[in-house]
């Protein structure tokens, strides 16, 4: 079934067209938190909710405002972001640094010994291995943490133009590694 | 619109990201509906980060899934959940409560029969006060008999008759008591030997001049009488006691062969 009519339905309130937009999603929305809180049952958790919200809020989202993926990622950075700032998180989580995505390549052997998050990040590596930390830090900004492009070239001190372009070239990068990856 | 320096600007990019304005959004879609060239590239930069965030999502053995899902929307209820993990706790409260309970009954079946032994103990105890009692009370009797046996005795009326023994028993003696007042006789047939079976002591008054026996009584349940006093009455002038051994139910003249005791009553 085609998208935009599976994502009609849902907003309609049809559980088997949630189920399967579910189905087609859950592992990025769990991945993109995962990525932030760095705890894979809190982000399960977290993602679980995210769903349940997107179904409560099922007539807020409007197409014309962007994609149905992009309106649920959006819900999904925020509810992981908030997780991250709360008291509780801090508490638990106080010795990891605030670098996410960027460091999770870093970090990759360190997690794995530590037993904390054991996840495979062949494929992850196969992506971005040969991207330039400058583009992880970009892909990290816009993707996961949601920073708009001001903030974005505010935070990587270039200019706001060159947040779009320097993206779009991280971006095509990272679609070639896929094409050559998956093929 | 040049849709190749349009896609070349990287506005698409962060479409997918979701950085832009709603006016750049809505700018977007409208492109998308109309050039099938950005719509393909709009899918082709999600589908990229698409993989990108499933390479890190969290890979979990058993994923709570949808039908968590329908559980937290109000799709369905929580039936299965709860039913699993339950079986393999040790409830500690409930056998805790079953031992209390079993505890508590084997104290009360306990505290009955302790009960009941003891109601059973007040019982004989009270049956052997009742025994201690009627002893007491004939023991009572006894000393009041004895008491009211000697003052009769004693009485200045009353004058005392030595039987000796004949040629039958000679060891055998008695004593009669005779209140003259009151015509009774009291015979203390201490000294006589029991009968023998089927036969009796007989108590005669006699008199001497001639001699003429006339019968006073049996001296009756002879073996089973414990002081041995006999009370009989005797309106006669008597002058003298025999008492003679005569078959059960006495005779009505005295057999003098068996003549046990004889006394003569004092002329003073």
């Amino acid at each position: 079934m085609d998208l935009d009519e599976l994502v009609k339905r849902f907003q309609r309130k049809d559980v088997m067209a949630f189920e399967q937009l579910y189905g087609m999603y859950w592992e990025n929305i769990c991945g993109a938190i995962h990525v932030v809180v760095r705890d894979k049952y809190m982000a399960e958790e977290i993602c679980q909710d995210v769903f349940t919200k997107v179904w409560h809020n099922a007539e807020t989202y409007n197409p014309s405002k962007g994609r149905f993926f992009t309106w649920v990622l959006n819900i999904a950075r925020n509810a992981a972001i908030d997780k991250v700032r709360s008291k509780s998180y801090k508490n638990q989580k106080k010795n990891l640094s605030a670098d996410y995505f960027v460091g999770i390549l870093n970090r990759a052997d360190d997690i794995e010994e530590k037993d904390e998050n054991p996840i495979d990040i062949s494929a992850l590596k196969a992506m971005v291995l040969d991207l330039k930390q400058k583009c992880l830090e970009i892909i990290e900004m816009l993707y996961f943490k949601g920073y708009t492009q001001k903030e974005t070239s505010k935070q990587l001190d270039i200019p706001l133009g060159t947040v779009k372009t320097r993206n779009r070239s991280c971006i095509s990068k990272l679609r070639e590694n896929i094409t050559v990856g998956w093929k | 619109m040049e849709v190749e320096k349009y896609i070349e600007s990287g506005i698409l990019e962060l479409y997918v990201a979701g950085v832009l304005s709603e006016e750049e959004n809505f700018e977007v879609y409208q492109n998308a509906q109309k050039y099938p060239e950005i719509k393909k590239e709009i899918l082709a930069i999600e589908d990229a980060i698409l993989k990108l965030t499933k390479s890190v999502s969290p890979q979990l053995m058993l994923p709570k899934g949808f039908e968590d899902i329908r559980v937290r929307i109000g799709e369905r209820k929580a039936t299965k959940v709860v039913q699993m993990p339950k079986e393999e706790k040790t409830n500690w409260a409930a056998y805790t409560g079953w031992a209390a309970a079993i505890l508590l009954g084997l104290g009360l079946f306990w505290l009955y029969t302790q009960n009941n032994e003891l109601k059973s103990d007040v019982k004989v105890v009270e049956e052997q006060n009742q025994v201690l009692e009627q002893q007491i009370f004939e023991a009572r009797g006894s000393l009041a008999n004895t008491e009211e046996l000697l003052n009769d005795l004693r009485d200045k009326d009353v004058a005392v008759i030595s039987l000796g023994g004949q040629e039958v028993s000679p060891e055998s003696y008695a004593k009669a008591y005779w209140n003259k007042r009151e015509n009774k006789v009291f015979i203390d047939a201490q000294g006589l030997p029991e009968p023998p079976d089927g036969m009796v002591y007989q108590v005669w008054s006699l008199k001497l001049d001639p001699l003429t026996p006339t019968s006073m009584g049996l001296l009756e349940e002879f073996e089973t009488d414990d002081n041995k006093i006999f009370i009989l009455n005797n309106p006669n002038e008597s002058e003298a006691f025999g008492i003679t051994l005569e078959p059960a139910g006495g005779s009505e003249t005295p057999n003098l062969e068996q003549l046990y005791t004889l006394g003569a009553v004092s002329s003073s």
